[in-house]
């Protein structure tokens, strides 16, 4: 099947103010994409530069093999939870329901009502009155009762608490499994998308780090530690990402695609927290280098 | 979307549609009485000795009623742009629910079209009944005041054109809207812009749209309202050379020569235009009502005023182009409105998110 989101030098700028730049990926279908980076990396610019309500400044963007917004065709096949959930507050749930079914022809009345019933929310309550998490979800089942090829929730659970986090997503994940939609989720809380996703893209300073799927991305990075050693003299396949030192040990976080031969080096599994936050960091100190070599990792995967 | 355009606009319009319903009634039910009196004040006034005050008291007894109804009138289309227009879009995109609306399957621009279109409806609906039944029920007073149909405060509130100006005023504020983002300085924008463009059409505009009539008088006492000597000495004449009815523009006393002149420079101490009493005070007489024979004073300063060839000269409009100005002026608001709708369409593809 061919690429969900396809997006090539994608950038966007606010006046002199780059949000996100020189951002190309290609993200198959039928996966729950993780966009994770610090707050101001440039997610919500990115999605909202998917779902149309952005148009680039410079480079492309096609989502299902189309420009974003292009037509109600197009829209029709994109769900979207905008951040923060907005909702009409002087509406009530129900009038949110007839709003998705006058405004989406493919809308599945059963399954908006179904979810609605499932979560216990009051049909004839208000959306201003909502909780956070209830307002969540009333915007999910906006989205998921579309019946979109492709939902796009930006930080999502950003002010749930922890046990409505878990309700939330593992909610979504059932819609998922249930209608084998594609979902790209944004969160700054790598924990949030660990549970969920099997495809990650780290976004840092408007620029994207690191795109991948979780499971390789998992088997080709490797902590080595062992005897201090500078990471000059490590073999040419092998990228340093992040690297510390004490007086006699050296640890380094590498990626490569192959094994780690050198005995005197423990390897160790790398945590996707410690994997993100690694490419956080490396960003901040960038190697001279290398500054080109990013784009092609999404190559590799 | 229609649906969700009207479910937005439900509340306002179950109450402005009842506040109109209830003026509706209102002058319905006033509105024979109102038109009986006038008949009966006419014919009073063909008594010989009724004079026309009667048709005046008729007037006065209504004045406080008829200025109301105007400004209702008047209010209307300010109020429809700043409370219907400028929140239109602005308030969507300051609570971030346009991020909802735009990304269901329905394209901004069709989004756009149904709310600007479906609220604009009834706006000019709102104003058109208001202005139809008020048009109707004031047409008696109309007659019998003071003022002129044609003159601004009246033309503005009577006829088609509070229907143009209500689209205007939807137009403006929802552009207002969506430049500025945020519903409140939209709303004092729309307001200042609305009342700006009311204000500098009968001054700037509408005079021009036709070629005003240019008319020259006699100095007689039919044709001057007033005149008094400043302390200055001097004398100044306000008069109209224009019929009743007419919107007059400017009007003013021009030497023989044809120039206009004021004051009139005569002597106040002494010949005909002296005053009696004390010398040099300033006088103010006005004429008309001093009886059938005129205060000698007055005719024979208006005599003396004629003999040296001073006359009256006005630019007006003649009542019959009350219609023609309206729709000159209706077409002239309306395409305005779908200049600024035009601007909104424009706009909403660029708007960011």
């Amino acid at each position: 099947m061919s690429a969900v989101l396809r997006a090539q030098e994608l950038g966007k700028s606010y006046g002199r103010v780059r949000a996100l730049s020189d951002c190309t990926l290609d993200v198959p279908a039928g996966r729950v994409v993780g966009l994770v980076g610090p707050n101001g990396a440039g997610k919500t610019t990115l999605l909202n530069l998917a779902v149309g309500l952005l148009t680039p400044t410079s480079g492309t963007i096609e989502v299902l093999g189309e420009r974003p917004a292009a037509g109600p065709e197009q829209l029709a096949k994109v769900g979207f939870v905008a951040q923060g959930a907005p909702t009409y507050a002087n509406l009530s749930v129900e009038d949110h329901l007839r709003l998705g079914a006058r405004l989406n022809p493919g809308w599945d009345d059963a399954v908006a009502r179904d979810r609605i019933g499932r979560l216990g929310l009051d049909l004839s309550q208000r959306a201003g009155k909502l909780s956070g998490g209830q307002r969540a979800q009333l915007a999910l089942t906006l989205g998921v009762a579309k019946r979109p090829e492709l939902l796009i929730l930006d930080e999502p659970v950003a002010s749930l608490d922890p046990l409505a986090r878990r309700e939330f997503l593992q909610d979504l994940m059932e819609a998922v499994a249930e209608h084998g939609l594609s979902v790209v989720l944004s969160s700054h809380l790598v924990s949030d998308l660990e549970r969920v996703c099997d495809y990650l893209i780290v976004l840092v300073a408007s620029q994207v780090q690191l795109a991948g799927d979780i499971e390789t991305l998992m088997a080709t990075h490797h902590r080595l530690s062992g005897p201090r050693r500078d990471p000059a003299r490590l073999p040419d396949d092998q990228r340093v990402i992040s690297a510390s030192h004490t007086d006699r040990q050296s640890t380094f976080l590498v990626r490569t695609d192959a094994p780690i031969l050198d005995p005197s080096w423990t390897v160790g599994q790398v945590g996707l927290e410690d994997l993100v936050l690694a490419y956080m960091g490396h960003t901040t100190n960038p190697p001279p280098d290398r500054p080109t070599e990013r784009p092609k990792l999404e190559v590799q995967r | 979307m229609i649906w969700l355009t009207w479910r937005q606009l439900r509340t306002g319009t179950v109450i402005v549609g009842a506040a109109v319903a209830a003026l509706a009634a209102l002058l319905a039910l006033t509105g024979p009485g109102v038109a009986h009196d006038y008949a009966a004040a006419i014919a009073a006034c063909a008594e010989p000795a009724g004079a026309c005050s009667a048709v005046g008291r008729f007037f006065d007894r209504n004045q406080m009623a008829w200025l109301a109804v105007t400004a209702i009138v008047l209010v209307v289309p300010p109020l429809i742009g700043a409370f219907w227009g400028a929140p239109l879009v602005s308030r969507e995109l300051e609570a971030g629910t346009h991020r909802l609306a735009w990304t269901q399957s329905v394209t901004r621009t069709r989004w756009l079209a149904v709310k600007l279109g479906l609220t604009g409806l009834t706006a000019v609906a709102v104003a058109g009944l208001c202005s139809l039944a008020v048009t109707w029920w004031a047409g008696p007073l109309d007659h019998s005041g003071d003022m002129a149909r044609i003159e601004p405060l009246e033309f503005a509130s009577r006829g088609v054109v509070p229907v143009a100006y209500a689209a205007f005023a939807l137009a403006l504020g929802a552009t207002a809207g969506l430049l500025i983002r945020r519903p409140l300085p939209a709303m004092a924008v729309t307001l200042a812009l609305f009342v700006t463009a009311q204000i500098a059409m009968p001054i700037l505009v509408r005079p021009h749209l036709l070629s005003p009539t240019r008319s020259t008088v006699a100095m007689t006492e039919a044709s001057v309202d007033t005149f008094a000597f400043g302390p200055d000495h001097a004398l100044r004449v306000s008069a109209s050379a224009a019929p009743r009815g007419a919107w007059v523009l400017s009007s003013h006393a021009v030497d023989p020569s044809g120039k206009r002149v004021s004051p009139i420079t005569i002597s106040a101490a002494s010949g005909p235009c002296a005053r009696p009493g004390s010398p040099g005070g300033p006088a103010d007489s006005p004429p008309g009502v001093t009886g059938p024979d005129g205060d000698p004073l007055v005719t024979g300063c208006l005599a003396e005023l004629q003999r040296l060839g001073y006359r009256i000269e006005s630019t007006y409009h003649r009542a019959s182009r009350f219609w023609p100005f309206q729709w000159y002026e209706a077409g002239i608001y309306t395409l305005a409105a779908l200049g600024l709708a035009g601007i909104c369409f424009w706009r909403i593809r660029r708007v960011p998110a």
